[in-house]
């Protein structure tokens, strides 16, 4: 972002580190200090790893307890997923079957397809055509057969389309028979208000570098009282669940990442929603046929996201011509080596695997300006005459 | 120029972009994604359809300091070249996958893609040279290096194709490249050449039809028969197995009766036979092609010192009298070969030449072989 020249329109995939967060990084960096020795270095890294963890805490609604640190998101997830299917499973062997949604980001889907060719029985509940769960598909699909179920995982929102989930109805579902429920909330820390305990959740998973902190550190917030089997083994430094000596620079820089974005959130949200709001206005002006994907702007979205289908065009065209003017945004589909694959968040959503290609995300952070609208109004028509073009041809 | 470098993730791709970046042109680096499954066609680092090889590309992309992208031709390439591949080998035909690519990936998927996205042409790694005659047309000539020489899969391109084409590497030796890479600091530099096809992992094509046929194989077996005696002499597991010219892996107990190695010298895939016989009578002196791409303007009839043909990759130059039939369209040829060549297999291309110039290509539909072989 040093070059001025760039438009910076992926928050999603990654944002700029905030001050604080590389303030507080880099003043543990040069420390020294294993935080489980015993000694006065390693007590004094251990001192900021539980201040950090109660700022975690306190900034989403946890308990301290609760907080246990993971090198990012898809760990964290992976953690959540394999470790309550194989504890609540080793309770009572009739608990195989996870519920979650066909719009989960990777770092969901795949442990859970994972887990499906490892006992599991997994079920995929349809979404509406703004990607939102089916509420009665998941009711009954507990109902079926509440003993067998042996978590729910649903995204609080989605990373694709900005669409947030009916976290709260999903736990009142659940709940009912005694069931927990996982959230990955990667996209909504910072973004939406979180409160892990009032949201009655079991789990929660968030990330650093999502929030404006550094890569490679995440949490999941786990109560107590939820059984976790552990996925990495070790020095069990993390309530025994998880493994592996503490990153103490990284999570300082977290904890302040999470304690200043969860600070300013609701100023932040008004914010950037009007950036994208004038974002998403203006390039349907320009590109008249081209649409809004997922929720209406508004509360049932995340605020700085702008997922827009253009016909006739193929996403990784759009992506690369706005690249070659310094716009940077994302197609919002996953890649596999580089290879664009057509979204399953759009073809859950009903779109064909036309619609599912032709799509763009652009998304707001904390850097984010009213010249970055102005860039992609600027420069999206002839784009979009251009992929058209090759698209023909 | 705005140039699209195709990068396979080889060495000679990667040398051809750098160079077209160090002329001045505004160079963005482009790998094929050809295989659907990218983990599955090939293991190793040796073909241009793994992972690794798309990160190798991306690597010498950042080296070179140009932008780089995966495009997703897979779905074009499987249409185009692998179901031809299958479709051929069941017909009794043998393919050159590579060609076919040429024609309907890179310089034409890719091509027009470039060209809608406002690129002027697609440079590749390929070992052949361009120039513009007296007549403004680009002609296409055999590399300087004609041991790598590759104007013979390029054979059909046609004049359009050739204008938005650049080939940096055809006035260099292969060693030379590899040195250019080194002092570039590519690390494909020592990268080995890739040789067999890419969607076929270890090279077995008999064993990869096999598995991929499927209900499509013409037959799973039938008689390998003696040409002179009509005598069965053993048995094959399908004629998809075989080429015309083929020496390996007949699997016949008896040898000759005079000692002599036998070759393929047909496959009727409707019978289900495999005709062998001597080398000699693989001899062919004329042979028919069928759907001419011609770089410039049509030809009538090519003949001259210089006129010659090749009939495989890398094979042999044959001095030739090349005759276009069919009318001012030019939808077939007759070549007449001044010396008989050899293990010549109808689905092959025969590739025109005036000196080192390519003129133009056919695919290669009849040989007199049977004819000029029974007395």
């Amino acid at each position: 972002m040093d070059d001025p020249r760039t438009t910076y329109l992926d928050h999603a995939a990654t944002t700029p580190m905030l001050p604080a967060a590389a303030e507080a990084m880099t003043r543990q960096m040069v420390e020294v200090g294993n935080a489980s020795s015993l000694h006065a270095s390693g007590r004094r890294a251990r001192r900021v790893v539980e201040e950090s963890r109660e700022t975690i805490a306190r900034s989403l609604g946890a308990r301290p307890g609760d907080v246990v640190f993971t090198s990012g998101g898809t760990e964290a997830d992976n953690l959540a997923l394999k470790g309550m299917f194989w504890a609540r499973r080793d309770e009572d062997a009739r608990r195989v079957r996870i519920l979650s949604t066909a719009v989960e980001h990777h770092a969901v889907l795949d442990p859970l397809l994972w887990l499906g060719d490892h006992g599991a029985e997994v079920e995929l509940l349809p979404v509406d055509q703004r990607g939102r769960l089916e509420l009665v598909a998941l009711e009954e699909s507990i109902a079926r057969d509440p003993g067998s179920v042996a978590l729910v995982s649903v995204m609080w929102a989605n990373n694709e389309v900005g669409t947030l989930q009916p976290v709260d109805e999903v736990v009142a579902l659940a709940a009912a028979h005694g069931v927990p429920v996982h959230s990955d909330a990667v996209q909504a820390v910072g973004a939406v208000p979180v409160d892990f305990d009032r949201s009655g959740l079991a789990a929660l998973a968030f990330s650093g570098h999502k929030v404006g902190g550094p890569y490679g550190v995440g949490a999941l917030a786990v109560r107590r009282e939820v059984p976790v089997s552990a996925l990495v083994h070790g020095g069990g430094q993390e309530r025994d669940i998880r493994s592996g000596t503490l990153d103490v620079p990284a999570i300082a820089g977290f904890a302040a990442a999470v304690e200043q974005s969860v600070k300013v959130q609701d100023e932040h949200a008004t914010r950037v929603a009007a950036l994208r709001d004038d974002l998403v206005r203006r390039v349907l002006e320009v590109v008249p046929d081209a649409h809004l994907h997922g929720a209406p702007v508004g509360p049932g979205r995340l605020p700085g996201n702008a997922h827009i289908g253009f016909p006739g065009c193929e996403g990784d065209s759009l992506l690369m011509l706005l690249d070659a003017h310094g716009i940077e945004c994302s197609t919002g589909s996953a890649c596999s080596a580089g290879v664009p694959q057509p979204s399953h968040v759009l073809l859950a959503m009903g779109c064909d695997e036309e619609q599912a290609r032709h799509s763009l995300r652009f998304s707001f952070g904390h850097t984010s300006t009213a010249a970055d609208v102005d860039a992609v109004v600027a420069a999206i028509g002839p784009v979009v005459e251009r992929a058209r073009a090759a698209r023909r041809s | 120029m705005r140039v699209v470098a195709a990068m396979s993730g080889g060495v000679d791709s990667a040398v051809a972009a750098a160079r077209a970046a160090e002329a001045g042109h505004d160079v963005t680096g482009i790998h094929l994604a050809l295989s659907r499954n990218p983990a599955s066609y090939r293991s190793g680092a040796r073909g241009c359809c793994t992972i690794e090889d798309a990160n190798d590309a991306r690597r010498a992309a950042d080296v070179i300091g140009i932008p780089f992208y995966v495009w997703d031709l897979s779905d074009r390439f499987h249409d185009d070249v692998v179901e031809d591949f299958m479709d051929e080998y069941a017909a009794g035909r043998t393919p050159n996958p590579c060609l076919r690519c040429n024609e309907k990936i890179k310089f034409a998927a890719v091509l027009d893609r470039a060209l809608g996205l406002g690129f002027d042409a697609v440079a590749t790694g390929h070992y052949a040279q361009l120039r513009t005659g007296a007549d403004g047309l680009v002609e296409m000539h055999r590399a300087v290096d004609h041991g790598k020489d590759q104007s013979y899969v390029l054979g059909v391109l046609d004049q359009q194709q050739l204008r938005h084409s650049l080939f940096p590497l055809g006035d260099t030796s292969k060693p030379l490249v590899r040195e250019e890479a080194a002092r570039r600091g590519l690390l494909v530099a020592d990268k080995p050449d890739s040789h067999d096809i890419c969607f076929v992992a270890d090279g077995d094509n008999a064993g990869w039809l096999d598995e991929k046929l499927g209900d499509r194989a013409p037959n799973r077996g039938g008689d390998i028969v003696d040409d002179d005696t009509g005598e069965v002499l053993g048995q094959h597991a399908g004629t998809f197995g075989y080429t015309i010219g083929q020496r390996k892996g007949l699997r016949i107990g008896r040898p000759a009766p005079d000692g002599k190695p036998r070759f393929v010298l047909d496959i009727e895939p409707v019978s289900g036979t495999v005709t062998v016989g001597p080398r000699e009578r693989l001899a062919v002196h004329r042979l028919s092609g069928i759907k001419p791409r011609w770089c410039g303007t049509v030809p009538t009839v090519l003949d001259g010192p210089d006129v010659t043909v090749q009939l495989r990759a890398h094979g042999d130059e044959h001095r030739a009298t090349v005759t276009v039939t069919g009318g001012p369209d030019g939808q077939g040829v007759d070549v007449e070969l001044h010396d008989p060549a050899y293990g010549i297999a109808p689905g092959q291309a025969v590739v025109v030449y005036d000196g080192s110039r390519v003129v133009g290509s056919a695919t290669i539909s009849a040989t007199d072989r049977v004819a000029a072989g029974r007395p």
